[in-house]
């Protein structure tokens, strides 16, 4: 049964406030990372030079911190605190203080950070590569932001403990559980890469050690490193699951199935980092196969997931009296921006998710590891299933937040920012990984290797990339003009914050799945098992230190 | 909790496909042998020039071993030693490489030639050149401001 006083359900406007402050940021690290990264395509098409000496790394730099983490650290703890807020009822006082605590936390941090890039005091790009040793602030720097994430996420933890226990033996509302995993998932993650920078890098950028222990530390940033996409994904996933089938007008295909794809990603998306280190010396083959494997065991949440939505897609278009094989897919609402944009960065995860197969496969990954295919592969994941669902969210999550609404100018604005995204991807992203294919490196500037021939084939690609990634910055000013327009201007009203029903609501769902001891002991125990003894063999195996460089 | 009938069918499909793709690689990885070139062998990264074998960069001809020849590369920034070298066709040959100081990529570009270089590891990889032309190496792990003029040439010859 519907519950029409639900629907009116608002966001408190102090949380509101809250989460609002998280997108400013989010949005003013797209529109800098975005400017950054067309200025990259422009240089590597070999047609244009940066002015006044910047360096292509320092704004490759900028690019990646700016879009990788700021961007997405700050949206995923905004949605996240809103969507906890909207389920699980109000926070405390206690509980927002938190909130505000760790978002300034983060802003500081970033502020660091984004100093010391600019000062290029710290071109070593957002995944550190030891011995590059950059300025000891900008490590500080990333600390916080981490720190101020834990502390924003505990602001969510709080509200679900709440909500708990005053609703004792009932299961979590989806949306809150969902973020609560995700935000434990982070927290477990960002145990390396707080590690590595507590206690190798900032001492030694600080000068208290000589040297660094370069492979400790590149395993402990990739123990963090791919999580770290999961912890994007899965608020996308929140979305997919929980929130579009409400836009459609249908219901979740089931509750219980998505709480456990969200655990089986929990699970196995930790366990994994060495799958970015094939290459490495220095780490045995067959620990590298072992942890290959529990890389491959995140495609069964991934299957059901997509079983879901579909099924959702399928059995909505059915009650509108579709018929036929895929008679249902023309009567989805194409012209809402709420469904389309999200739908575009879910149907890219379908290629997106095959180039990641081959990355993950031990001898597939020696032809296309550093090559730019990888790039190429995180511009169809990262930068278009995600971001564009983001993107989707904001577009009415931003005017539920600032009592507005979504206009129809709008939305159709947003319909064609949205394919606009997807066009430029299919020159951009499609480019790079043909011309991975060929064997060109990725973070690389503009070069012609002395007019090696291999080289020269690869130009061609790189224009493609150039008018891939002028294009998507003319998407990036569209979402900038909707974001504004949405926060700002846009006419006073009530937007839906739209939240899913099961399909079955006579189904119980089993209370293990809001067993954290039970979860988190077997995460870490995988956690313990994939990495305990190559550790070990990786510290008692160590080459003398490296001391630090700075070669940019 | 209930599944739906269809989704045991697709998970089953799913799952399965998972199982037979891991065979394959592992089947290839530990019975083929075509691991990814890892290396347990440590070297001082302050010290390479002195060490043995890369005292002497470029391409040895071996005898008593698996391979024909020991190609021997020393990188640092921005930098291979050799800068160039040519290789008889058919030869089997075992690139040695390593670092003297930041991490450095080593890849033959468009082959599955293809290695992290890290400061005190030892990387190696087995290869055997089947094809006449040129190839360019090209350092594909981010090192700095000359990273994209890092490079050299393997040629194979007749």
């Amino acid at each position: 049964m519907v519950n029409t006083a639900a629907e009116k359900v608002k966001v408190d406007p102090r949380d509101a406030k809250l989460s609002m402050a998280h997108f400013f940021v989010a949005f003013a690290a797209l529109a800098i990372g975005g400017l950054m990264g067309l200025l990259q395509t422009l240089v590597r098409s070999g047609k244009y030079e940066l002015p006044g000496g910047i360096g292509y790394y320092e704004i490759l730099t900028a690019h990646g911190v700016m879009m990788g983490l700021v961007l997405t650290t700050f949206f995923i703890m905004g949605f996240q605190y809103a969507a906890v807020c909207r389920t699980a009822g109000t926070p405390t006082n206690a509980a927002r203080r938190t909130g505000w605590i760790g978002f300034w936390t983060m802003v500081v941090g970033t502020a660091m950070a984004a100093t010391m890039i600019l000062l290029n005091k710290a071109t070593v790009l957002y995944t550190f590569y030891a011995p590059l040793q950059a300025h000891w602030i900008f490590y500080l720097g990333m600390t916080l932001v981490v720190v101020g994430s834990w502390i924003d996420g505990a602001a969510q933890i709080m509200t679900y403990i709440k909500w708990r226990r005053s609703n004792p033996g009932k299961p979590s509302p989806l949306l809150s559980f969902m973020a609560v995993v995700n935000t434990l998932l982070w927290i477990v993650a960002t145990l390396g890469v707080a590690a590595t920078v507590l206690f190798q890098l900032l001492p030694w950028s600080l000068g208290l050690v000589k040297t660094v222990n370069v492979l400790v530390s590149r395993t402990l940033f990739w123990y963090f490193g791919h999580p770290l996409v999961y912890f994007w994904l899965l608020p996308a996933y929140m979305c997919w699951y929980a929130i579009i089938p409400k836009i459609i007008g249908g219901k979740i295909f089931s509750d219980s199935l998505a709480r456990m794809s969200f655990i089986l990603f929990l699970i196995f998306s930790i366990p994994v980092g060495f799958h970015h280190q094939l290459m490495e010396p220095g780490i045995d083959s067959a620990w590298k196969f072992i942890q290959v494997i529990l890389t491959f065991m995140v495609v069964i949440p991934s299957l059901m997931t997509a079983f879901s939505l579909f099924a959702t897609f399928e059995r909505y278009g059915r009650s509108k009296g579709a018929i036929g094989l895929f008679g249902w897919f023309k009567v989805l609402p194409w012209n809402d921006a709420r469904f389309t944009v999200p739908f575009i960065g879910m149907a890219s995860f379908i290629p997106a998710g095959a180039g990641g197969i081959v990355n993950a496969s031990n001898q597939m990954d020696q032809v296309v590891h550093n090559t730019i295919w990888v790039t190429g592969h995180f511009h169809l994941t990262a930068a278009t299933s995600v971001v564009l669902t983001f993107f989707g969210i904001s577009y009415w999550l931003v005017p539920h937040l600032t009592g507005r609404k979504l206009t129809k100018a709008m939305n159709k604005l947003a319909i064609i920012q949205g394919w606009v995204w997807f066009i430029c991807m299919v020159f951009m992203s499609g480019a790079m990984h043909f011309e991975g294919l060929l064997g060109a490196p990725r973070r690389s500037a503009f070069s012609t290797y002395g007019g090696a021939k291999q080289a020269v084939e690869w130009i061609p690609y790189q224009i493609a990339q150039a008018v891939g990634g002028s294009i998507l910055f003319m998407g990036i000013i569209l979402v900038l003009i909707i974001f504004i327009n949405l926060a700002f201007f846009a006419p006073k009203g009530d937007e839906e914050f739209p939240v899913g029903e099961a399909e079955n609501s006579q189904e119980t769902v089993p209370m293990v799945f809001e067993n954290w001891k039970l979860w988190l002991g077997i995460t870490a125990i995988l956690i313990l098992f994939a990495y305990t003894v190559p550790f070990i063999d990786i510290i008692q195996n160590a080459p003398p230190g490296s001391k630090g460089f700075k070669t940019w | 909790m209930h599944m739906h009938k269809y989704e045991k069918i697709w998970l089953i499909f799913g799952i399965g496909s998972l199982v037979f793709f891991l065979s394959t690689i592992g089947v290839s990885a530990f019975y083929l042998g075509n691991k990814p070139p890892s290396c347990l062998t440590t070297v001082n990264p302050d010290k390479v020039d002195q060490e043995k074998p890369f005292n002497q960069p470029g391409l040895h001809k071996v005898e008593g071993k698996d391979w024909d020849y020991e190609l021997v590369f020393v990188a640092s920034t921005f930098n291979y030693n050799p800068g160039e070298v040519k290789i008889p066709l058919g030869a089997k040959v075992k690139i040695i490489a390593t670092t003297k100081d930041v991490i450095h990529g080593f890849e033959v570009a468009g082959t599955d030639i293809n290695m992290m270089l890290e400061p005190g590891y030892v990387s190696e990889y087995t290869k055997t050149f089947n094809k006449t032309g040129e190839y360019l190496v090209v350092c594909n792990e981010y090192c700095g401001a000359g990273h994209h003029l890092m490079t050299s040439k393997i040629e194979v010859v007749k």
